[in-house]
């Protein structure tokens, strides 16, 4: 807003950082917007899948009743929190996936050729408006299941709810960036980050305390996915967490998104360096 | 001011792994071989050389895309992997086989991002906006979407990305590639302009000899990542040996004409009513060549054809072997 009001009043003024970015990302919504039936179709599409998603959880419960010691309601929370963040970051970040892509066709190499960090630039380049409907299902989940759920609040709640799903969000990008800068020196490196990526965001929609304790140690504190939600989750609740997770580790989020970011973004600069030059 | 490129012992080396049984065995395949080059501000160079010979890995680690193995470089001044940023701001690079322009974008809307990305002020941006618009004669489809253009179209709205914050140095990557001859003549005599009128700095790799000819005061040749040729053009087929050729259309049948001093018959056409002379420049020159044969034949009409660069370049790899 300031910068803004200072172009007015000089009108020569270079354009400020992040205008750049600003104007790729606008003009990226514009081009999704401008092919309506199709958005309005990618809008739908997205949101069955985050509905499926959701119908896969109820159709376990309804079997099981109880699995890792929570109910349906209450695994609601875990899946709501999970979903909303990963489709957070999905919308922010997602197309870092391309990045197989970009490197075959040699689009990466345009990037270097401009005077912005690489990786903010590829953040920028794009963004997945179709994802607003999933993340839409993974909020109204975590309102269903805070409604129908008796939780004690306390203003220390209301800021571990906040917390959690912002450092859900850093999470879920770190881990596609980490799997970003994997593609750099691994060939169909994909296929391996996937299973991260994917499995991370499935994983957090689950109970914890049903892993095997070699998931546990790998999506509770490698790829602290666990973090995200579900631990959260027993401390929003006042549940006792199983072994391995004491529910004060809910306060450990940022540590968890600190980590994870840490980890990607190493990989990132590792990545670059093994860059090999795409395309002819 | 110090040279715009400079490079000592550039070497680039790609690990490549074994297929199938020899997944784990590794081999190095060294694409850009101690290669030191100096290029002056103002100075157009031709980067040429077959497919393979290391001219785009060259260019990558230019602009600061691939981390040399060993060896040093400095463009404009600056280390390209340290200072990729600054870089970027004093470089411009068209790749013929890549798109810098937004594929679902107006024309004039990627010049428009391009300006907030280099932050040029509005009235620096407007001004050079127009500037290649006019020159580069882009006026008709400024409005229309990049992927609905035609590729002549396209090639020079690319090139007037690339130049849009005004580089010191531009490097053009096969940037005629696949251009008709009128395109291709707009895009030589553009770069020809902008030369003139900046002061700016040109290296281009091609396998067009008109680029070279109408473009380059030097041309470099690569084989296998070194450099086989430093020199003008004039030079460069000296260097080969690679004479020019005399054509001449005789009044009839003639036979062949053989003998005439530093001069090689390479052909005859139409029962010997058209010859083909090859002559060495620095030894003879056409009239005396043409003295000779009209000695002989009675000469109708004549022309003179410029020794091929890609001729020329496979002599040079040839003379190395």
């Amino acid at each position: 807003m300031n910068r803004d009001r200072h172009h007015a009043t000089q009108p020569d003024q270079a354009p400020g950082h992040l205008a750049a970015y600003r104007a790729v990302l606008s003009s990226r919504m514009r081009a999704q917007r401008s092919y309506r039936s199709n958005f309005v179709i990618d809008l739908i599409s997205s949101g069955l899948v985050g509905l499926i998603e959701l119908a896969e959880v109820w159709l376990l419960f309804h079997q099981v009743g109880l699995l890792g010691g929570l109910t349906f309601e209450q695994v609601l929370l875990v899946f709501g929190i999970g979903d909303l963040c990963f489709s957070l970051a999905d919308l922010f970040v997602g197309h870092l996936d391309n990045i197989p892509t970009y490197i075959r066709k040699g689009t990466l190499d345009v990037f270097y050729l401009r005077p912005q960090p690489l990786l903010l630039q590829l953040m920028t380049s794009d963004i997945s408006l179709r994802r607003l409907t999933r993340a839409a299902i993974g909020l109204a989940s975590i309102v269903i299941a805070l409604s129908i759920n008796p939780i004690h609040w306390s203003p220390a709640k209301v800021a571990l709810l906040a917390l959690t799903i912002v450092c859900g969000l850093v999470t879920y990008a770190s881990l596609y960036v980490w799997a970003a800068g994997v593609q750099f020196f691994m060939v169909n490196g994909a296929e391996f980050t996937n299973a991260f990526v994917y499995g991370g965001r499935y994983a957090s929609t689950q109970p914890a305390a049903v892993w095997s304790a070699p998931l546990k140690v790998l999506f509770g504190f490698v790829f602290p996915v666990a973090l995200v939600a579900y631990v959260p989750t027993l401390r929003l609740l006042d549940l006792p967490g199983p072994a391995g997770f004491p529910t004060w580790l809910a306060w450990c989020t940022p540590l968890a998104a600190l980590w994870m970011a840490a980890f990607g973004l190493t990989m990132w600069r590792f990545g670059v360096r093994h860059y090999q030059g795409g395309g002819g | 001011m110090d040279s715009v490129v400079e490079t000592h012992g550039l070497t680039r080396e790609f690990t490549r792994r074994g297929k199938g049984a020899k997944l784990l065995t590794r081999s190095a395949l060294r694409a850009v071989d101690d290669l030191s080059i100096t290029i002056a501000p103002g100075d157009s160079v031709g980067y040429i050389g077959a497919n393979g010979a290391g001219k785009s890995t060259t260019i990558k680690m230019l602009v600061g895309i691939l981390v040399p193995t060993s060896g040093t470089v400095r463009t404009c001044g600056l280390d390209p992997l340290k200072q990729r940023r600054e870089l970027a701001a004093r470089v411009g690079v068209v790749f013929g086989q890549r798109s810098q322009l937004w594929w679902d974008l107006p024309v004039r809307e990627s010049f428009e991002i391009l300006s907030a990305i280099h932050r040029l002020p509005p009235s620096r941006s407007r001004a050079r906006t127009d500037e290649l618009v006019d020159r580069l004669e882009l006026g008709e489809f400024l409005a229309t979407p990049v992927r609905q253009l035609s590729l002549g179209q396209r090639m020079r709205a690319e090139v007037a990305a690339a130049l849009l914050h005004q580089p010191q140095l531009v490097i053009l990557d096969e940037p005629t590639i696949g251009l008709d001859v009128l395109s291709k003549q707009r895009l030589r005599e553009f770069l020809i302009q902008e030369r003139a009128t900046h002061g700016t700095t040109l290296l281009l790799t091609t396998h067009d000899m008109g680029d070279i000819e109408r473009l380059c005061d030097r041309v470099l040749v690569v084989d296998h990542g070194r450099v086989v040729h430093d020199g003008d053009l004039d030079g460069l087929a000296r260097a080969a040996g690679a004479g020019r050729t005399l054509v001449v259309d005789l009044t009839g049948p003639t036979a062949d004409l053989g003998g005439i001093p530093h001069t090689a018959h390479l052909g005859s056409e139409v029962d010997g009513a058209r010859q083909r002379l090859g002559f060495d420049s620095e030894r003879t020159t056409a009239a005396a060549v043409l003295a000779a044969v009209s000695e002989r034949a009675e000469v109708r009409d004549l022309s003179i054809e410029e020794p091929d660069i890609e001729d020329v370049v496979r002599r040079i790899y040839h003379a190395r072997r």
